[in-house]
């Protein structure tokens, strides 16, 4: 079986590391949903994949992750919610077309999630995502063009797809008449 | 940057506010909620930000932040950890009580209650950190989108639990601060609100993403059910040792059935099924089924439970369908009525009297409701144009009636309702009128009827309405219906025919009408259960005793939510009106409709010859029933339910639990020493079984068949982890454990036979008799107890289930697929028709050839001598169908394709 990122202290763990961050924090979950929490040393410790995802993007002292204007900082916001309330949130074979759906019409004029800009969005949307675009036909793959665009670009990002499997995406187009 | 906001949106709330707490500088542009979504991927009712940079902000947190953002408030762990909580945690919650208290009428802390824990979250936060604001001291954008979300719902303190008291503080702090007021002001006006009421109607509801967890993915890991508290632990095992006192005793009602002072009455109808028409599994599921499985729920609470039903036999129909088979109309009820006994019979339906709308209490009730209605001045009296066939000497029914729908342009609507587009149609108003029996072109022609005046009682209907809804369980489709029906504005309805086939008008001028079925047909509620009890009115004069349901399908509602509950209030004499109206969607036939004609779909007389008993065919059509949404019956899915949930999950633990008595106990319940896992299974079961209860409690028979499913899982995991069977061979202290285990395994199955009862009676009758359970037993508490203790023999033990497989599914699918050979709509002539078998001869068979020709000249001469002597149009038509038929098996013998014969104005689309 294909190595995926579950959701959670994994993908954290992935994280961390993309960051340059040194190994020690320790993660648990908490309810139904399996929600990560970090442990720390003073207070209750944090809860929520974006909260923790944020923290650690401070802590390694690489905020343009987060965006820089306003603007970026809110649009990455967004993103973020939406890989945590609808990518998750999606049950069913119809949510995940969806979801493709939405992401392929957003990814049309863009190369990142936030626009020009390489941000956290990006890599917990690819993180996310893995386990739905390794099952992807590839007819599906070319449907959601821009979606395998912006995918293939991420994974190949440094850093990012560690030890999860590289999704093979092929170069020129089989199903011509599909659009 | 312009802010877009649907008023009455619930999130507006939330953007609103922050823009007014962060005083951004937005330009405001109010959008309705019939527009186009705000941004491209944003669903309707949610806000959308425009960036002068032309960048579009969908997600209202987003929005939010932005805001603060926007005037230098960067963003914190900690507002970042509760805008996280709010999204994924709140929200969804709050849309689920948001929903309960707009579309299914809860109030206050009733709707409020799926958001406990999360109003605890947030005291507890408060409380713990000794701020005023959920960040800080000061405000920041968590409060407001966390007040944002909440104020909807709760809409001021007081809706809030008085223990949480430094919410409540907070809370309403929030709301007196000048933006939030504000904001609430200008978003949830009355009539915004009312227009996203409408709007959360037409969606389902939503579903909480820890009821998502529970119902689409089995259940992996402990940890992924919600946990169980000390409490719920102890009671449930304090419950278990009390044994069969923890149950009540069953309560057999004295024949006839009669409302009993100080006990809950439940009168319980399904819609009447018209007479000559042999009623189709949606029929089935659609009413009769499903009140039965209500009904049997009812009794073993305990409750003093009436189910009445009929069948409905006046109306045109059954004239022609007389003409046709050369009986008298009273003729054909008497044999229609017995096919249908016979259906429910075997289905297993426990009415407590099936009667008929053709006795003479029938004519007694309907006239003194109409004589009611006339003296107190609701009846109008108008001149109708109505349309006439010449060519059949007779004034034309509504249903005999076809041509263009005045509203959609569908080319084959009924003369009284438009198949398509469900608007009701005025026959005279149809487009291209033609009468159904002889295809001839009908005249409109003036006639004298007289008219239910709905208008002048529509101000007696709004308030009855709006206290039935408030108090009862309407199905949401149900109170929709009813709502737009209102809101399209109420007319005079006729409540007179020009036939003969029905009750007589008691009135000088009219005596030579009848009433329209459907002013008559729901007085058969009444009058059938006067031919069960001389006392009948106790049931139906007896609002303040009676609960009545009324269960139906969703083409039925207008009639038993505004026209029937007009007459009766207007006859004003203290009439039992309906508490709950129950009604179902749509059931289909694997990707179409059922179709008489065509010969597609299973129906109720057919159901028996498919050689699958009863109880699968009901628990298959409850595990589907159209609740909420159409739904489809499909034979692969039929079959995969049975094999996979009757055999092998329900099925098999029941079997198991009992083998495991008589194998290894020499059928004796063993002794039994709980450990603290065996409790956590006890309250585990409770748990569903409450479940069970609520939901069958709001009739969502489909749902609570879910926890009885469940309920068997838990136990075939319990038997799995700790291995009886291994442990039987073991030391003193394993076999123990095995005794423990099986002990509680057939207890289990003790109660699942009871639970299982209003699905599957005959099943839980088979469960019974296996497992000696006493009839003490047969009733339903909110307790898990020890019904079968140590000591209790059980009897021969053995499958509940039989395997369905692929080649029987198949061959039955290919039976029921239409296309056969037998039009089943003149089926009383069948038998003329050449045998069905000629079909499956190959074609260019000279014999058959030879045969069917003479038979085509034969019929041709038959037709032609008919038409000759100018025979009733409908004969001739029939006779034509049989010819027709015969040259299309000619043409099939022949090898050619037999389209080409059928006339085009029969043609289906």
């Amino acid at each position: 079986m294909a190595a995926a990122a579950r959701p959670g202290p994994e993908e954290l763990a992935l994280l961390e590391k993309l960051l340059g961050l040194p190994k020690g924090n320790k993660y648990g979950v908490q309810g139904e949903r399996k929600v990560p929490v970090l442990q720390t040393n003073n207070g209750p410790g944090l809860t929520g994949l974006i909260t923790i995802a944020a923290h650690l993007v401070k802590q390694a002292k690489k905020d343009q992750l987060l965006g820089s204007t306003a603007e970026e900082k809110a649009v990455v916001q967004q993103w973020l919610e939406y890989r945590v309330t609808q990518v998750d949130g999606c049950s069913s074979k119809e949510d995940t077309r969806i979801i493709l759906k939405n992401l392929n019409i957003h990814l049309e004029d863009k190369v990142y999630l936030a626009g020009n800009i390489f941000t956290l969005a990006d890599v917990l949307m690819y993180y996310g995502l893995h386990h739905v675009m390794v099952d992807l036909t590839v007819q599906e793959k070319e449907k959601y063009l821009n979606v395998s665009r912006w995918f293939n670009h991420i994974q190949h990002y440094p850093g990012v797809r560690q030890h999860l499997s590289n999704v093979i995406f092929i170069k020129n187009r089989l199903y011509t008449n599909a659009h | 940057m312009r802010l877009r906001v649907a008023a009455g949106g619930p999130a507006a709330l939330k953007v609103l506010a922050a823009a007014g707490a962060a005083a951004a500088p937005v330009r405001l542009v109010w959008g309705g909620p019939l527009e186009q979504p705000l941004a491209p991927l944003s669903p309707p009712w949610t806000p959308a930000l425009e960036l002068d940079s032309g960048t579009v902000l969908f997600s209202p947190n987003a929005i939010c932040q932005f805001f603060f953002l926007a005037r230098g408030e960067e963003p914190t762990d900690l507002t970042n950890q509760w805008l996280e909580w709010e999204a994924t945690e709140l929200q969804p919650a709050a849309s689920a009580a948001l929903y309960a208290q707009l579309v299914h009428g809860r109030k206050g802390l009733e709707a409020v209650e799926v958001l406990g824990k999360l109003l605890v979250h947030i005291e507890l936060n408060l409380s713990r950190r000794g701020t005023a604001y959920l960040a800080g001291d000061t405000k920041s954008v968590a409060d407001v989108v966390v007040w944002g979300t909440l104020f909807p719902v709760l809409q001021d303190e007081t809706s809030l639990p008085s223990e949480l008291q430094v919410l409540r503080t907070w809370f309403q702090s929030m709301t007196l601060s000048e933006a939030c007021r504000k904001a609430a002001d200008s978003v949830l006006m009355p009539k915004a609100l009312l227009e996203f009421k409408s709007y959360l109607q037409k969606q389902p509801p939503p579903c909480l993403a820890m009821e998502r967890a529970t119902s689409n993915e089995p259940e992996e890991e402990e940890g992924s059910e919600p946990a169980l508290t000390e409490e719920e632990i102890t009671a449930a095992v304090d419950a278990w040792a009390r044994g069969v006192a923890a149950l009540p005793k069953p309560w057999q009602p004295q024949k006839p059935v009669l409302p009993v002072e100080g006990m809950r009455n439940v009168l319980i109808t399904s819609a009447l099924p018209y007479v000559n028409n042999v009623p189709h599994l949606g029929n089935i599921i659609g009413c009769v089924l499903s009140a039965d499985t209500f009904a049997r729920y009812c009794r073993l609470r305990n409750w003093n439970t009436l189910y009445v039903c009929g069948t409905d036999e006046y109306g045109t129909a059954t004239e022609t369908k007389a003409v046709e088979e050369g009986l008298t109309p009273q003729e054909i009820c008497n044999k229609y009525n017995a096919i249908h006994t016979d259906i429910y019979r075997w289905f297993d339906i426990s009415f407590d009297y099936f009667g008929r709308t053709t006795t003479p209490y029938q004519t007694m009730i309907a006239q003194d409701i109409f004589q009611r209605l006339l003296a107190r001045g609701f009846l109008l009296q108008d001149t109708v144009e109505q349309l006439q066939c010449e060519d059949c000497q007779r004034f034309l029914a509504d249903r005999f009636v076809e041509g263009t729908c005045p509203f959609c342009s569908y080319e084959e609507a009924r003369g009284d309702q438009c198949d398509k587009c469900g608007k009701l149609i005025n026959a005279v108003e149809l487009k291209n009128p033609q009468c159904k029996l002889c295809r001839g072109v009908p005249v409109v022609k003036p006639t004298q009827h007289l008219f239910l005046d709905l208008p002048k009682l529509e101000e007696q209907l709004e308030p009855w309405l709006e206290q039935s809804w408030a108090t009862g369980d309407w199905t949401a489709n149900a109170r929709y219906i009813t709502r737009s029906w209102i809101r399209d504005g109420l007319k005079p309805r006729c409540i007179t025919r020009d036939l003969k086939w029905g009750t007589p008008v008691p009135l000088d001028g009219f005596r030579d009408k009848v009433f329209y079925v459907w002013f008559d047909a729901p007085i058969g509620y009444l009058s059938i259960t006067a031919n069960y009890t001389d006392q009948w009115e106790r049931w139906w004069k007896n609002p303040q005793q009676v609960e009545l349901y009324n269960f139906m399908a969703k083409d039925n509602v207008p009639f038993h939510s505004v026209i029937f509950p007009c007459s009766l209030l207007g006859a004003d004499d203290n009439y039992t009106l309906v508490n709950h109206l129950i009604a179902t969607e749509y059931l289909n036939y694997e990707d179409g409709k059922f179709s008489k004609s065509r010969g597609v779909g299973v129906f109720g007389d057919m159901a028996k010859d498919t050689g699958i008993p009863a109880d699968i065919w009901r628990f298959y059509l409850l595990y589907l029933r159209p609740e909420g949404q159409d739904s489809a019956f499909s034979w692969s899915d039929l079959m995969l339910k049975n094999n996979s949930e009757l055999l092998n999950n329900l099925g098999n633990f029941i079997n198991r639990a009992g083998m495991f008595v008589c194998k290894f106990f020499g059928g004796t319940v063993p002794d039994m020493v709980l450990t603290p896992d065996d409790k956590r299974l006890l309250a585990r079961v409770t748990l569903e079984l409450h479940q069970y209860h609520q939901l069958l409690e709001k009739v969502r028979i489909r749902d609570a068949l879910r926890c009885i499913l469940s309920i068997s899982r838990h136990g075939n995991q319990y038997i799995q982890v700790n291995e009886p069977w291994k442990r039987i061979k073991g030391d003193e202290k394993d076999r123990q454990r095995a005794g423990t285990v099986t002990g509680v395994a057939v207890n289990m199955a003790s109660m699942l036979a009871v639970m299982l009862q209003p699905y599957m009676p005959s099943v839980s009758l088979a469960i019974q008799g296996q497992l000696c359970i006493p009839p003490d037993c047969f009733v339903l508490s909110h307790n898990f107890t020890c019904t079968l203790p140590p000591g209790h023999r059980v009897g021969t033990v053995s499958p509940l289930f039989q395997k369905l497989e692929h080649d029987q599914i198949e061959a039955l699918r290919k039976r029921f697929g239409g296309g056969q050979p037998e039009d089943l709509a003149v089926e009383p002539q069948a038998k003329q028709t050449p045998p069905a078998s000629v079909t499956l001869m190959a074609p260019g068979d000279p014999e058959l050839i030879q045969e069917l020709t003479e038979e085509v000249a034969k019929q041709g001469n038959h037709v032609r001598q008919l038409k000759a002597n100018k025979a009733e149009k409908a004969q001739v038509d029939t006779e034509v169908a049989k010819l027709l038929e015969l040259k299309k098996q000619l043409a099939l013998a022949e090898g050619k394709s037999p389209e080409v014969l059928v006339p085009k104005g029969k043609r289906k689309k």
